[in-house]
């Protein structure tokens, strides 16, 4: 190839050997996209898996009504409220981690990164509170299930109700289970992340990584909004 | 490389509105749950859930500012749900006599 041959062509785009572009895409952009569209893909997954559990939430709710009422009023409502304000706040400061690496601020995406971390471990904290609180109760499926026994007099079921409820409990662990376990991973991650961007590993435009973080923890996030409705405030009017 | 899809930068004044505008409807979803609406209280919640998550991915999951294509697969996504929960219940609401 002579000089003179290659000053006449255009500079192509994508062969300014950027060390971050991988070589089967043409341009920084073209890669970032395919990365957020296969999050968003993984993402669809997720939902389809959580779909069955809202499906067999949405069919047992229809058959034991009234168990699913009377169990659901036996859950801390101001626990779960205080938990959806803690997530709403970590996506609020997950949304500013992103905005500070698209920034290219560090020690602020640190922070946001940190700050979302300690509000995920609060959300946490106050599960593992809740728990240990139906536990302690024996409203916990199995065999030492007894919906009655610690419930006041004037909230007492029949027993075919009283048993019944073990299905909404059922569904109450599986549920919350499987999303305290996402946010277990993503705390796990977190981690991972602020170790990364402690050593610099996120520059502008190079931080597909958080940001697709982001959309995984707002999903985790989006799924407590279903679940704190759908398990907390089946009915709460003492009129039915 | 501002007027990519891919690197939109959101005002943090509109991410702190959103935030907000998530806490009042938490708000107002725990206090629906205490009025009685008879079969107004789920379709009140989940109403109010809806809108909190769609609010979460446009803004706090850039999908407003992202390609099209995202769009389409979170389209494609809820498509599959409904199916899945359509003709479940199509089944088991269609069989009153078993229980």
């Amino acid at each position: 190839m002579s000089d003179s041959h290659a000053t006449t062509l255009p500079p192509a785009a994508g062969h300014h050997h950027d060390p971050a572009l991988l070589e089967q895409f043409d341009t920084i952009e073209q890669q970032k996209d395919a990365s957020q569209f296969g999050m968003w893909v993984f993402l669809i997954t997720e939902i389809m898996f959580f779909g069955g559990l809202f499906g067999a939430y949405l069919i047992y709710r229809n058959m034991y009504n009234p168990a699913f009422v009377a169990a659901s009023k036996s859950i801390r409502i101001d626990l779960g409220a205080i938990n959806t304000a803690v997530l709403i706040c970590s996506s609020l400061t997950m949304a500013m981690a992103v905005h500070s690496a698209a920034l290219g601020a560090r020690k602020l995406l640190i922070l946001f990164l940190i700050a979302t971390l300690v509000l995920g471990g609060v959300f946490l904290g106050i599960k593992a509170v809740e728990y240990h609180e139906k536990y302690v109760e024996h409203h916990v499926p199995g065999p030492n299930f007894d919906f009655n026994s610690s419930e006041p007099a004037d909230e007492r079921v029949p027993a075919d109700v009283a048993s019944q409820t073990s299905i909404f409990f059922a569904l109450y662990f599986a549920m919350t289970g499987m999303h305290a376990l996402h946010m277990i991973i993503g705390a796990g991650i977190l981690i991972f992340l602020i170790y990364r961007a402690w050593h610099g590993a996120y520059p502008p435009h190079h931080y597909t990584m958080v940001e697709n973080f982001g959309l995984y923890w707002h999903f985790v996030d989006i799924i407590w909004i279903f679940l704190f409705p759908l398990l907390y405030l089946v009915s709460r009017s003492p009129v039915h | 490389m501002a007027s990519h899809g891919g690197d939109h930068i959101v005002s943090p004044k509109l991410y702190v509105t959103i935030w907000i505008i998530l806490l009042i409807f938490t708000g107002l979803t725990v206090f629906a749950a205490f009025q009685n609406f008879g079969v107004g209280n789920p379709i009140i919640a989940l109403a109010i859930a809806v809108t909190k998550a769609t609010l979460v991915v446009l803004f706090f999951m850039h999908v407003k500012y992202s390609p099209k294509m995202i769009a389409l697969v979170i389209g494609c996504g809820l498509f599959f749900l409904s199916i899945l929960m359509v003709l479940t219940c199509s089944d088991y609401l269609s069989r009153a006599w078993k229980f």
